[in-house]
């Protein structure tokens, strides 16, 4: 009985990832939606740590470990320094109203179950019917980076498209080989530096965090 | 050894790089390290042809007496490998990347000498450059599907700051584009690499090995046939955003033209085709699983747009380096449709196609960035007379371009002829969409350089003289190489690009 009742908790931890990333889409201040990425990677962590627990793969912790250091302490951590300094407090902007954006990410989740649904028949991990899920929030983040107009908002929804993806694989196939998890949060880990030397950059020049002011270069 | 030694200098440049990047000396430093590193991996091609393909920790390589070394040598056991695919491009990514430091050298200096870059910025943009070069050497030589796909945002992490060097807005603009597009395109990528790895779990079973990619090769025909499709629609669309192909193609313009030419060289002429034979090796896999030429026609078909798209797109350019720019992606969609057709003969058009496109467009690139430096401008209209102020220069261009449109006897027509008839013959219908855009790409290209190089001299710009002489020496070996292959190809090269062609065919 041990194990179906850790799926469910699995389950639950899922459901909650997804709401996390609606939460997100709706969310119009920066320093709650640092606060929501944060939230999102401990829910991952604790996911992950109940799939390393019920199934004896060790490896397992050590990636739980990374993204409770990266994503839960490290990052919004960074993000939030940073928002600091650059004295970011204002509202996000939306290109599409948030209705209409909610709207369309229920359709994508409904596109993302049905793509995931014979993949997860075929898989036998314990958490195989939170593929869909995983890959739900992979194209909400992608509709957040799209719908938001500042740079800040954007990097978010890049880091919660990491998390969904991180998510995808240790529902799928209780996580990647060890080297490649390492790899891949030092790709995370110095994307974000290198992000958060860019807003600076993008600061002095224009004056403003404003995607607006970067579509110079287009076709004529 | 041979591995670990292109590997070990080239990080060993990034970080000697990184301490004394903004010394005077750095350039030839630059250049010196890459240099090594070319010739570490003819020592690796020479092995490779004695000895055939290899995967790191074989029997034949003898374990190493030393403890630490032994242990080492355990741990990236089967992680690297050399077979015919990727012999060339590491040979050939070598040689680029030792070309254009030598063009850098005088390159950079006069850009530092009109202030656009200070120091620290080429402390930078030296120990990135060493860094970059290890990224893509590592993707082509890497057996971890998982490996490749980090190095490839590695790739992008280590240019993304060179881009955006020069602080313009532009250029920041460029940047962040190329930043933005690029990492969403690899985070699908990464989904295809977990779609990938679940379904070569089911037959190796849990574990490192299963992202072997000799290993999944052994096992290709049990893969499951709906993951891997899934799988590969995924890596296509991650990693063809890198290939640059239409309709992911957005940031490969903008990063061109506001990036340092230098930067623009390896972007079109290397890293393009490193993304392309990742989405390659994709494709063999899913091959082998399906059965039947599902990732064929999809690469046909983003392909055959790129190389629509992109020849249209070209008339409309005014600026020289964004130009040539469009011209890569059209290249990249004529590669990119040569092997989704597959077969012993388009494999081995898109092969060779790989290698000459990158020795010609970083060739045009260093002269286009000599001339653009020559007349203080990117602006095709305001370039003129090349040809009298710089008879190099200018020659070096119209040949280049020449050589880029496909005449012959440059080795782009040989790859370009066998493209074309390999269409004629099993893909009709395919035939006059390349005709017609190879067509158009001539007229917009030739049109463009012609009054560039040959057209009248405007009087004030006639007195503006560079600060140290180009050098163009590799422009001129690049092109040769070009011409060469285009007269006689090595038989040992022969021999590679058909084993690899009946690897990937």
């Amino acid at each position: 009985m041990a194990i179906p009742l850790l799926s469910q908790v699995v389950n639950v931890l899922a459901a909650f990832l997804l709401l996390l990333a609606f939460a997100m889409l709706s969310q119009r201040r920066v320093l709650t939606l640092i606060k929501l990425l944060a939230w999102q990677g401990a829910a991952l962590a604790a996911s992950t740590a109940i799939v390393a627990w019920s199934t004896g793969q060790s490896h397992l912790y050590v990636s739980v470990g990374l993204t409770v250091l990266l994503k839960v302490l490290l990052i919004p951590w960074l993000l939030h320094q940073l928002i600091d300094r650059l004295f970011i407090r204002w509202d996000v902007e939306t290109l599409i109203n948030i209705p209409t954006t909610m709207l369309i990410g229920i359709g994508l989740v409904i596109f993302a179950f049905a793509l995931a649904t014979p993949i997860s028949q075929m898989a036998t991990t314990l958490t195989r019917s939170t593929l869909g899920i995983a890959l739900a929030s992979v194209l909400l983040s992608f509709l957040m980076m799209i719908v938001r107009r500042k740079a800040v908002p954007q990097v978010i929804g890049f880091l919660a498209m990491e998390n969904g993806l991180f998510f995808a694989a240790t529902s799928a196939t209780y996580g990647m080989p060890l080297v490649v998890e390492l790899g891949v949060a030092l790709d995370v880990l110095v994307g974000t530096f290198i992000f958060g030397i860019f807003f600076f950059h993008i600061r002095e020049q224009f004056d403003s965090l404003d995607i607006r002011h970067m579509e110079k270069l287009k076709e004529d | 050894m041979e591995i670990v030694l292109v590997l070990g200098l080239l990080l060993a440049g990034a970080l000697l790089l990184a301490l004394a990047g903004h010394r005077s000396w750095a350039p030839e430093l630059n250049a010196t390290m890459s240099f090594a590193t070319f010739f570490a991996t003819t020592l690796l091609t020479a092995r490779v042809i004695a000895v055939g393909p290899m995967v790191w920790g074989d029997p034949s390589v003898p374990t190493p007496s030393n403890m630490v070394l032994a242990a080492l040598a355990g741990m990236l056991k089967e992680q690297f490998f050399v077979d015919p695919f990727n012999v060339f491009l590491v040979a050939l990514t070598a040689f680029v990347g030792f070309t254009t430091a030598l063009f850098s050298r005088p390159y950079m200096r006069i850009e530092q000498h009109h202030g656009r870059v200070n120091a620290t910025r080429l402390r930078l943009y030296h120990s990135m450059y060493q860094l970059f070069s290890f990224m893509m050497l590592l993707c082509l030589l890497s057996n971890n599907v998982g490996i490749l796909w980090v190095a490839m945002e590695g790739a992008t992490l280590t240019t993304v700051l060179l881009v955006s060097l020069y602080r313009t807005p532009a250029s920041l603009e460029a940047a962040w584009k190329y930043f933005i597009l690029c990492s969403v395109g690899i985070a699908q990528a990464l989904f295809g690499t977990i779609l990938l790895y679940f379904a070569a779990e089911k037959v190796l079973g849990p574990g490192g090995t299963s992202l072997l990619w000799t290993h999944l090769h052994e096992v290709r025909g049990q893969l499951e046939p709906t993951v891997l499709s899934l799988a590969f629609v995924f890596l296509l669309v991650g990693f063809g955003t890198k290939v640059g192909l239409v309709p992911l193609h957005n940031w490969l313009p903008d990063a061109h033209a506001e990036g340092p030419t230098p930067i623009s060289a390896v972007l079109s002429g290397l890293l393009l085709n490193v993304a392309l034979y990742a989405v390659v090796r994709s494709k063999v896999l899913v091959d082998g699983a399906l059965g039947h030429n599902f990732s064929g026609g999809l690469m046909m078909g983003f392909g055959l747009l790129s190389v629509v798209v992109a020849a249209f797109f070209l008339s409309r350019q005014r600026d020289i380096k964004r130009m040539f720019a469009y011209s890569s992606v059209e290249h990249m969609g004529i590669m990119t449709f040569a092997f989704g057709m597959g077969g012993p003969v388009a494999a081995f058009a898109g092969l060779l196609h790989m290698t000459v496109h990158s020795l010609t467009k970083s060739a045009i690139f260093f002269t286009v960035g000599h001339a653009s430096q020559k007349t203080g401008t990117q602006n095709m209209a305001d370039i003129r007379g090349l040809v009298e102020q710089s008879p190099a220069i200018g020659w070096g261009l119209v040949i280049g371009s020449l050589a880029i449109l496909g005449m012959p006897p440059f080795g782009v027509f040989t790859s370009e002829f066998m493209v074309l008839t390999t269409a004629m013959h099993e893909h009709p219908w395919a035939t006059p969409f390349l005709l017609v855009a190879l067509g158009v790409a001539f007229a917009a290209i030739f049109g463009k350089v012609q009054p560039m190089v040959f057209g009248e001299t405007p009087l004030a710009d006639a007195a503006r003289r560079l600060p140290r002489g180009p050098t163009l020496v590799p422009v001129f070996v690049h092109l040769g190489i070009v011409l060469m292959l285009g007269l006689y190809i090595p038989p040992y090269l022969v021999a590679w690009y058909r084993q690899a062609a009946a690897l990937i065919g």
